[in-house]
C-alpha cells in the first residue's frame, strides 16, 4: 500500500518538475550551451564532439596509409609536423603502431559507439517516445561530461613524450600488461585504460538513461508496437551496453592489477630485455575471453542504432510502409541476444578447442538469419516505392549495398576453418570496415542530413551532400574491396612496411590506389564537415514543421523546439508510426485518430 | 499522468539497470575466477575470519536500512535518521574489516599482489576490493541523503531516494553474501 502512494507521490514530483522546465526560459550561456540537461543540446554536444574525434581518427588513417602506399616515399612536412615520429619524411614503426592502434580505438569507442548513440539516441528517443526530456536530465548531462573527461584524457595520451598505446586497439596482454614491452606499453597505455574505464562509466549512464525513458516514459497510447524502430534500434543499443561493458570494465581492472601491482591474471613465463618475469601462472588468453565478450556485442552496439535509423528513414523516403514491422524488431531482438553467445570466433586461432569453435560457428551463422531478414525487408521497402532521393535516402541505400557486402564476408570469416586462414589479414579488414565501419557511418550520414532541420531548423547544402555521398560510396569500395584479396593473398594486418616481403610485393601499386582513395574520402569528409557547420548558420530555412511529411512525433513540435519540446501538452497517439500511402493517402501523422471506415491496422 | 501513475519511477528503474550492470561484472570476475582455478598453479585457500565478521555487519545494516525505510514511511524521522546513521557506519565499519582482511592474507602468507603474488589471491583482492569500491558508493549516497534529511529546512516526505538507496544496499550485501559463498565453495 504505502509503497504504491510513494510511487505515485515520485510521479508526481517528476511531472511538477516538468511543469518547471517548460517555463524556465531565461537560461544562462554556461546552463544552455554547456551543462546543459536539454536531450537536444547534448545530443549535438555528442554529435560535435563526435565529429571532432572522427577527424582525428580518420586523419590517423590518412597518415598511416601513406605509410602503406607511399613506403620509399618521404615527406619532410611529416618531419615537420610530428618531429622524430616522422625522422625524415617517413612515418616510423612505433608511431605506425599507436596510429593503428588509436585509429581503433577512436572510431569504434568515440565515434561510432559515444558519438552515433550518444547523438540519435540523445535526440530521437525524447522526441519519438513523445516525452519531454530523458528520465534523468542531470545523469544525461553527467554521461555526457564523464565522456569528455575520457575524450580529455585519451587525448592526452596523445603527447605524451612515449606516445599513447600502440598494441592494438583490444590491447591484449602480455604487450599491454607489461610496461617495459614496447614504448606504447608505458604512460600511454596507461591513460588508454582510465579514458575507457571513464567511457565506460560514461556509456552505463547514459545506456541506463535510454532503457528507462524507452520503458517509462512514453506519451499516452504509445504502445511498444508503435515505437519508431529508431527507437527500438537503440533500445537493443543499450541493454547491450548495459550488460556487456561491465564484463570489458572487469578485464580492464584484472589488467590495471597486472600492469600496477604486479599480480599475474593474464602474465605467465615471459621474458623481456632478457630479464626473466616474476609472472607465474596467468593466462592471456582469459583477457581475450573477457574482452570479447564486450567486443563483439560492440559491434552490434555500433549498428543497431543505424538498422533503426535507416529503416525509418527509409520508410519515410520511400513513401511507404517499413516491410515487416515486426519482423524487423523481432530480428533486432535476435541479433542482440545471438551477439552474446559468438565472442569466441574471434579466438579460433587461439588454440581453442576444435569440437567448442565449431559451436561457436554455428552460432556465428545463425545470425545471418535476422540480418538477412533486415535486408530483405529494407530492398522490399524499396520495392515499388515511390522513391524520393533525398541525400538521407542515399546514405540509407548505401548502408544496405554495404551491409550486403560486408556481410556475405561475414559467413566466410565465421567459418573457423576458412577463418584460420585470413585470420588478421586484409580480408578480416575489409569485412569488418564494411559491415560495421562504413555501414555505420552511412547510416549515420543519413541520420544527420535526415534530422538536420529539426536540429538546427536549417537545411544542409543537397549538392555537396549528393557529392558528399557518391565519393563516400566509391570510395568505401575502392579502398576495402581489394583488401579481399590482398587478404586472400595472405597480407597480414598491423604490418608496417609490405615492401620487404617477396609475397606482397605484388600489391605495391594496388596498396597506392587504396591509399590514394583513403585521401579522397578523407577530403569528402571534410567537406560534409563544412557543409555541417556552415549550413547551421547559413543553410535554407525551414519553413514548415514537417518537411520531410513525416508520421513520427518529432516533426509535431515547433521547428525551433523548446526545453520540454512540445509548448502544450504533449501530444497522443492512435496508430503506429509507418502510415504512408494508406487508403489512397500520401501519411498519416501518428497523432491523427483512427478515421471511421479507415481500413484495418497494419 | 494517468499513464505514470501504473509504472515504476524512472530513477528505480535506472537502479535496477545499474544493478543489472554491476552483476555482469562481477559475473565477468567470477567466470574468469572460475576459468583459472582449473588452470595449473592454483593455490586454494580459506578466507580468514574477519571475512565472517564483516559479513555479518553487512546483513545487520540490510536490516537498519530497511528499518530506516519503514520509519521515512511512517514518518517517524528520527529513528530514519538514526538507522540512516547507523547504517552509514555499519558500512565503514564492514569496509575497514574487510581490509583489515585482505591484510590477514598478507600476514599468513598468502601474497596478493606484487613478486610471488598468486592468481587465487590476487582475485580475492579485485574481487573484493571492487566490490568495496561499491559499498563507498553507497555510503556516499547514505551520507548526501542524510546531509539533505538533516540541513534542508523544508519537510521532505518524497519516500524515492531513500528507496533507491536501500534497494542498493541490500543490492551490495546480498553481492557480498554472494562473493563470500562462491570464495567459500570455490576456493
Amino acid at each position: 500500500m504505502s509503497n504504491e502512494a510513494a510511487i505515485q507521490s515520485g510521479a508526481i514530483a517528476h511531472e511538477v518538475q516538468e511543469q518547471a522546465d517548460i517555463h524556465h526560459h531565461h537560461e544562462s550561456f554556461i546552463s544552455k550551451y554547456i551543462f546543459s540537461q536539454d536531450h537536444k543540446m547534448i545530443a549535438k554536444q555528442y554529435l560535435i564532439t563526435g565529429m571532432i574525434w572522427a577527424l582525428i581518427g580518420g586523419g590517423m588513417s590518412v597518415l598511416f596509409r601513406i605509410q602503406l602506399g607511399f613506403p620509399e616515399a618521404t615527406f619532410p612536412w611529416l618531419e615537420d609536423i610530428f618531429g622524430h615520429w616522422a625522422k625524415g619524411g617517413r612515418i616510423s614503426a612505433e608511431f605506425y603502431y599507436s596510429l593503428v592502434t588509436m585509429h581503433g580505438t577512436i572510431l569504434i569507442f568515440f565515434v561510432l559507439t559515444a558519438g552515433l548513440t550518444g547523438t540519435f539516441a540523445n535526440f530521437l528517443i525524447p522526441f519519438q517516445v513523445g516525452a519531454r526530456d530523458m528520465a534523468s536530465p542531470f545523469m544525461n548531462m553527467l554521461s555526457y561530461w564523464i565522456f569528455v573527461l575520457a575524450s580529455i584524457v585519451m587525448l592526452s595520451s596523445l603527447f605524451v613524450q612515449t606516445g599513447p598505446a600502440s598494441g592494438g586497439w583490444t590491447v591484449y596482454p602480455p604487450l599491454s600488461a607489461i610496461g617495459d614491452a614496447a614504448i606504447g606499453s608505458k604512460t600511454g597505455m596507461d591513460l588508454w585504460l582510465v579514458s575507457m574505464a571513464l567511457f565506460v562509466v560514461s556509456q552505463l549512464l547514459a545506456g541506463l538513461n535510454y532503457v528507462s525513458t524507452i520503458l517509462n516514459m512514453r506519451t499516452k497510447g504509445m504502445t511498444m508496437t508503435r515505437l519508431p524502430l529508431t527507437v527500438w534500434g537503440i533500445f537493443f543499443t543499450a541493454a547491450l551496453g548495459i550488460l556487456s561493458f561491465p564484463v570489458l570494465f572487469s578485464g580492464f581492472i584484472l589488467l590495471m592489477f597486472d600492469r600496477n601491482l604486479g599480480t599475474s591474471f593474464f602474465l605467465s613465463d615471459l621474458v623481456v630485455n632478457g630479464n626473466v618475469l616474476p609472472n607465474e601462472g596467468g593466462s592471456a588468453i582469459l583477457y581475450q575471453h573477457l574482452f570479447w565478450f564486450l567486443g563483439h556485442p560492440e559491434v552490434y552496439i555500433i549498428i543497431l542504432p543505424t538498422m533503426g535509423i535507416v529503416s525509418e528513414i527509409m520508410s519515410v523516403h520511400a513513401r511507404k510502409p517499413i516491410f515487416g514491422y515486426t519482423a524487423m524488431v523481432a530480428s533486432l531482438f535476435a541479433i542482440a541476444v545471438l551477439s552474446f553467445l559468438v565472442w569466441a570466433h574471434h579466438m579460433f586461432v587461439s588454440g581453442m578447442n576444435p569440437f567448442l569453435g565449431s559451436i561457436f560457428v554455428l552460432l556465428t551463422l545463425l545470425i545471418a538469419v535476422p540480418s538477412s531478414i533486415k535486408v530483405f525487408n529494407w530492398l522490399t521497402t524499396l520495392w515499388r516505392g515511390n522513391i524520393r532521393f533525398t541525400v538521407g535516402m542515399l546514405f540509407c541505400i548505401g548502408f544496405v549495398s554495404n551491409f550486403i557486402s560486408g556481410g556475405l564476408t561475414g559467413i566466410w570469416v565465421g567459418n573457423s576453418t576458412i577463418d584460420m586462414h585470413v585470420h588478421d589479414t586484409y580480408f578480416n579488414i575489409a569485412h569488418f570496415h564494411i559491415v560495421m565501419g562504413v555501414s555505420a557511418f552511412m547510416g549515420m550520414f543519413a541520420g544527420v542530413y535526415h534530422w538536420f532541420p529539426k536540429m538546427y531548423g536549417r537545411y544542409m547544402n543537397n549538392t555537396l551532400g549528393y557529392i558528399h555521398f557518391w565519393i563516400t560510396l566509391i570510395c568505401a569500395y575502392v579502398i576495402f574491396w581489394p583488401m579481399h584479396y590482398e587478404g586472400f593473398a595472405g597480407m597480414p594486418r598491423r604490418y608496417y612496411d609490405y615492401s620487404n616481403w617477396e609475397s606482397f610485393k605484388q600489391f605495391a601499386e594496388l596498396n597506392k590506389v587504396i591509399s590514394f582513395a583513403a585521401i579522397v574520402s578523407f577530403l569528402a569528409q571534410l567537406m560534409f564537415l563544412v557543409n555541417f557547420f556552415y549550413s547551421i548558420f547559413k543553410g535554407r530555412k525551414v519553413t514548415s514543421k514537417n518537411p520531410w511529411q513525416a508520421n513520427t512525433l518529432e516533426w509535431t513540435t515547433p521547428i525551433h523546439p523548446i526545453h520540454g519540446n512540445w509548448p502544450g501538452e504533449i501530444p497522443e497517439v492512435h496508430r503506429w508510426p509507418y502510415d504512408y500511402g494508406k487508403d489512397g493517402i500520401d501519411f498519416i501523422p501518428q497523432t491523427e485518430p483512427v478515421a471511421p471506415g479507415e481500413s484495418g491496422d497494419h | 499522468m494517468s499513464v505514470q501513475e501504473k509504472r515504476i519511477h524512472p530513477y528505480k528503474f535506472n537502479m535496477w539497470l545499474a544493478i543489472a550492470g554491476i552483476i555482469m561484472m562481477f559475473a565477468g570476475l567470477t567466470s574468469a575466477y572460475i576459468v583459472k582455478r582449473s588452470q595449473p598453479g592454483w593455490e586454494s585457500f580459506t578466507l580468514p575470519g574477519l571475512f565472517t565478521f564483516s559479513t555479518v555487519v553487512i546483513l545487520i545494516s540490510s536490516i537498519t536500512i530497511q528499518v530506516a525505510l519503514n520509519a521515512f514511511k511512517r514518518r517517524r524521522m528520527d529513528k530514519y535518521r538514526l538507522f540512516f546513521a547507523i547504517t552509514a557506519f555499519l558500512g565503514v565499519l564492514f569496509v575497514a574489516l574487510q581490509i583489515s582482511g585482505f591484510y590477514r592474507f598478507e600476514e599468513l602468507g598468502m601474497k596478493m599482489t606484487g613478486m610471488g603474488s598468486n592468481s587465487a589471491y590476487s582475485f580475492v583482492l579485485a574481487i573484493a576490493g571492487l566490490h568495496i569500491v561499491h559499498v563507498l558508493g553507497g555510503v556516499v549516497a547514505l551520507l548526501i541523503i542524510l546531509a539533505r534529511a538533516f540541513g534542508s529546512k523544508k519537510r521532505n516526505y518524497d519516500s524515492m531516494p531513500v528507496e533507491v538507496v536501500a534497494t542498493y544496499w541490500h543490492f551490495v550485501d546480498i553481492l557480498w553474501v554472494y562473493i563470500f559463498i562462491f570464495f567459500h565453495i570455490l576456493h
